[in-house]
Parts: C-alpha cells; structure tokens; sequence
C-alpha cells in the first residue's frame, strides 16, 4: 500500500513539474465551459441543472484522457527509465496502481476545478444537488475508466504520439459500443447475446444513467471492472515487454 | 568470506538468439569485479538478470543466499544498480529523486539523511541538489545516477559502464570511490575500459557471444598476452643495428620488432619465445656488447590484446598475429 503511494506521489508531482499539466487544466476546463454555454445553450435552458455540462464529458475525455495516459508508460520505457524504477523494491502491479491512480487523481484536480459551474447554477436557482454529486461522480469514473486503457496502451509502445492515438481509438470503441454503428458491425456475424454484451460494455450508457443522479451499483461495478481488468492487462504487457 | 552473489548455470534466449549461455561465477564480500567483454556479449543482459529486471530463461542467480526469481523484492533491496546510460526522470531534482529512492526502500529518516549525506559527499553534487536533471551535464547526470545506488549502503553494487562518458578526474574520482567501497560490499562494473579494469577490479571475467571466456585476477590475465615480458630497449640510432643482431642471437627471444624510429633514437621489443623472464639474459648480453642504451623496460602485457584474443576467438573471427596496432600507432 505505501509503495503505490509512494509512486503516486511522485508520478503526481512530475505531471506538475511539466506544463503538461498547466495546458491540460486550461484546456479542459475552457471547453467544458465552452461546450456547456454555447452548445449546450445552459443559460437558455432556464434549468437550474449541470445536465449539458455533463452531456459533453465523454466526448472531452475520448481525447483529454489518452493526453493524460500517454506518458504514464511509454515515456518510460523511451527514456530506459522503467529499468530504473523497476528494479526498485516494488513490484510491477504496485507501479501500475500507483501510476493509474495519479493520473487519476490528476483527472479529478481539473474535474474539480469546474466548481464555479456548480456554484453558478446554486446562484441561479435550487438545483437538486444530489444529482449534481452523483453525475461528478460518474464523470470522475468514466475518466478512470479511459485513463486504465489508455496506460494499458501506453506500456505497449515507446512513442506517446502512438500511444495517444490508439488510446484514443481503442476509448472510442469502448464509448461507442452501444451505438448503432458499432452494433451493426457485430450484428452481422456474432449472436445477439453478445451483441447484447457489448452493448453493456458502453460508457455512454453506463454514464448515461449516472448523469442523470441514479448511481446504479452495476454502472459502478461496470466501471471498476474496466479499470481492473485493464490495470491487470496493463501489469502483464509491462512484464512482458520488459526485455524488449 | 561470504559469497554475495551465486550464478550457476544462467541462460537467456531471446527467442532464437542466445544472450547469455550457461554463465556461471560466484562473487565474494570484497571483491571487485570487472565484467568486460564487446559489446552485444551479454554484459547487460546478465547485469538485468541479476537485479531481477529480466527473468532467466535457465540457471540459477542466488543473492545472498535468496533466488532472485522467488524473493525479488528482498534481492532487490539488497542490491544497488546503475542501468546503463544512467537513466533517471529528467523532471525531477537530485535530492527529490534520492528522497525518493530512500522511501520506496524504506529507509528511516535517521538512514536516510545519513546516506544522501555519503552519497552527496562522496560524488560531489552538492551544488547541483536543486536543479532538475535533465538540466546537468552527463557527468553530473552520471554521479546523482551513481548516487542513488549507493544511498543505501547495498551489500552487492552492480554498474553498468559507471564511467562511460564521464572526462578523465571525473572517472578517476569514481575509481577511488569504487575502491574505497569495495570492503565490505560485492561490486560488479560493466566496462570496455581495460585500464578502468588494471585500476580497480580484483578480478575480471571476460564474455563474449555470451559465454564466459575467463576469469581471473588482472594481472594473469594480462601475462597471457604476447607481449608479456617482452623486453622494451630504447637506443640511439647508432646503436640499433648492433644490438638487434644481438637479440635475434639470444635464446629465449622470439621476435624482434622496432616500435618506434626516429631520426635520433630507435625503440625495439624483443618478444620472449614462451613469456618466460628474458630480461636478465639480454641485460647481460648489452653489458657484454657493450651496447649503449637509454631505456630498457619489462613489458607486463597488455589486456587489450588478450581482451581481443579471446573475443576474437570466441566470435569465430580471423586472429592476425602480424595485426598489431600498437606497433603501427607508436
């Protein structure tokens, strides 16, 4: 336990010590306002909600998450720097946890930093506050959800560009699976239970119902398990491409 | 003694290539072992072996006493390594860094403070402590890299190539450093420095193509080179004539070569047949001839030349025994 927070802590303070960090922080929140006001047309609504500021997330993520993930391990292995840490006294799945989980802290920082919004629309009128928890919640998720395939992706190549580009892919077929597109290709030649299963595979209906305030024990089970299973895949590329 | 490091029988294949084959050596507590050999001869690859970076495909790597593939994490804080080309995050600072190793091997306050302290002290980077590392030059880069494997004082201290790019005092100082910890620690350097090797290491293993092709003390292996007790004569021009007819009639000499002619003065090396001592016979002979001579010196040897021998015969390449470059570079 205190290893994977040794690790976080410093794989934390070297996204700070970057302008890396700086960058995706203004960025992020300039379009999460951005899409919220101009096309979510949040004032015009006359809602007091964060219903239009939530609806863009997973579209802001498919691309600001893999920037985030990139690094976490093919930076690593391009500068020989994986053979430093581990031959450390930790293991491999320590490192992995304690990387995902500052990014992912890192992810929540700037998530948080849209606090304004939630004050604002507690000026302008009674939201229901609850539903607002519940949808940063969700929010905070989903970016852990895309953040454990993009570090699984990054450690399976030196390049970040690379890296950033099949993160982003590989988030957008998790993304889209419920989606007609998507759902069509399969239908063609797989059976409709794994249709089916595919589509509950889909963030976009998993945070669907958690943006909307209803905290589903399976959207959160469907959540962990994405990060679980891909932090494991991600500890086994790493061992395997230690010599490589 | 107690052995601190136990290979038996280690191999590694990647896939159809065979890094390193069926090595076996043991290292003693005081021991300074130099590791050399081309590069691509596996050096590295047993150096990752034994720090538990890479997992053997065969054999057995034991530091004290514990198998490095069931007890990685106690073998690991056992040991203290320096990859090759010093890798370390360019983000961060050298104290930030040291903290940083000090706390993921659990050391206490009153360890830590005291090892930076040594290692701050005995590589002199106190003054750059509180720049980022990727600003320094490679030799302080390679002395905070340095730093960090000995913060914790390991019983068993592995560098690969410590010295590789560092200007000469710089590679002297580390030398000193190496000798001075060698006492109560096991240290293996990777090196294709062989003066680095004659400096500092009580023993060298040499590897190529993967297998060992010896081990021994320095300077027996330096005695197996052609050249070992050679005797060099440095005379005037005048002179040479006379005395290389006088060496080619000496028992005992080989071969005469002249190592260097100028317009005033002539060097000669008369090779001995079988490295056996020549010195004394051919000092009398020039008293007896009364040749005139300014210099004469025993030639130990050179390990560059046994370093190619073996290598060369272990790669299957063409030994020329009329190739020698230090006769043409004179």
């Amino acid at each position: 336990m205190l290893n994977i927070w040794i690790v976080a802590r410093r794989e934390l303070s070297a996204y700070f010590t970057s302008p890396l960090a700086y960058v995706f922080i203004v960025i992020f929140l300039a379009l999460a306002g951005g899409l919220t006001f101009f096309f979510g047309q949040w004032l015009e609504r006359g809602q007091a909600d964060l219903q239009v500021f939530f609806v863009y997330h997973p579209y802001l993520y498919l691309f600001l998450i893999p920037a985030v993930g990139m690094r976490l391990w093919a930076e690593e292995r391009k500068s020989g720097t994986i053979e430093f840490l581990l031959t450390l006294p930790v293991t491999t799945g320590q490192i992995v946890i304690g990387k995902f989980l500052a990014a992912w802290v890192f992810a929540g920082i700037a998530l948080a930093l849209t606090f304004p919004m939630w004050i604002t629309v507690n000026m302008l009128g009674q939201p229901d506050n609850g539903v607002i928890l519940a949808a940063y919640i969700g929010s905070w998720l989903m970016a852990g959800g895309f953040l454990a395939l993009s570090a699984c992706v990054s450690a399976m190549t030196k390049n970040q560009v690379i890296a950033f580009v099949l993160a982003s892919a590989l988030c957008f077929v998790f993304m889209m699976s419920g989606v007609e597109i998507i759902q069509s290709f399969f239908r063609a030649w797989t059976p409709q239970t794994f249709v089916d299963s595919i589509s509950e595979l889909s963030f976009l209906t998993n945070f669907g119902e958690v943006s909307q305030g209803v905290i589903d024990i399976r959207d959160l089970v469907f959540f962990f398990s994405v990060i679980g299973i891909a932090l494991f895949v991600n500890t086994a590329i790493v061992e395997a491409k230690k010599g490589v | 003694m107690t052995t601190l490091l136990d290979i038996r029988g280690l191999t590694k294949k990647y896939g159809p290539i065979t890094a390193v084959d069926n090595v076996s050596f043991a290292v003693d507590q005081g021991e300074v072992l130099g590791f050399i050999g081309p590069n691509g001869s596996g050096k590295s690859t047993t150096m990752k072996i034994v720090t538990g970076f890479l997992a053997p495909t065969s054999g057995v790597v034991e530091v004290g006493g514990l198998d490095v593939t069931r007890y990685p994490l106690e073998i690991k804080r056992r040991i203290g390594y320096l990859p090759e080309g010093a890798p370390l995050y360019g983000d961060m600072t050298p104290i930030s860094l040291l903290n940083f190793v000090c706390k993921v091997r659990r050391l206490s306050k009153e360890e830590t403070r005291r090892g930076i302290d040594y290692a701050v002290e005995k590589l002199h980077i106190a003054n750059v402590l509180y720049q980022p590392i990727e600003t320094l030059s490679k030799g302080y880069k390679r002395r905070v890299g340095l730093a960090q494997a000995i913060v914790h004082e390991p019983d068993l201290l592995i560098l690969d190539e410590p010295t590789d790019g560092l200007d000469p005092n710089q590679k002297h100082e580390v030398r000193e450093l190496l000798k001075e910890m060698s006492g109560k620690k096991a240290v293996i350097i990777s090196t294709h420095i062989l003066e680095e090797v004659e400096a500092v290491c009580s023993r060298a293993i040499v590897i190529a193509k993967g297998r060992m092709v010896a081990d021994s003390d320095p300077l027996s292996l330096q005695s197996r080179s052609r050249l070992h007790n050679a005797v060099g004569i440095r005379l005037p021009v005048g002179q040479a004539q006379a005395c290389i007819q006088m060496l080619n009639g000496l028992g005992g000499v080989h071969q005469v070569r002249t190592m260097v002619e100028t317009a005033s003065m002539v060097e000669l090396l008369a090779l001995s047949t079988d490295s056996s001592e020549i010195l004394g016979a051919v000092h009398t002979a020039i008293d007896e001839k009364g040749i005139q001579v300014d210099e004469i010196y025993v030639e130990r040897g050179r390990l560059e030349d046994v370093f190619r021998d073996l290598t060369y015969a272990a790669e299957g390449l063409r030994q020329d025994p009329d190739a020698h470059p230090e006769a043409s570079n004179a």
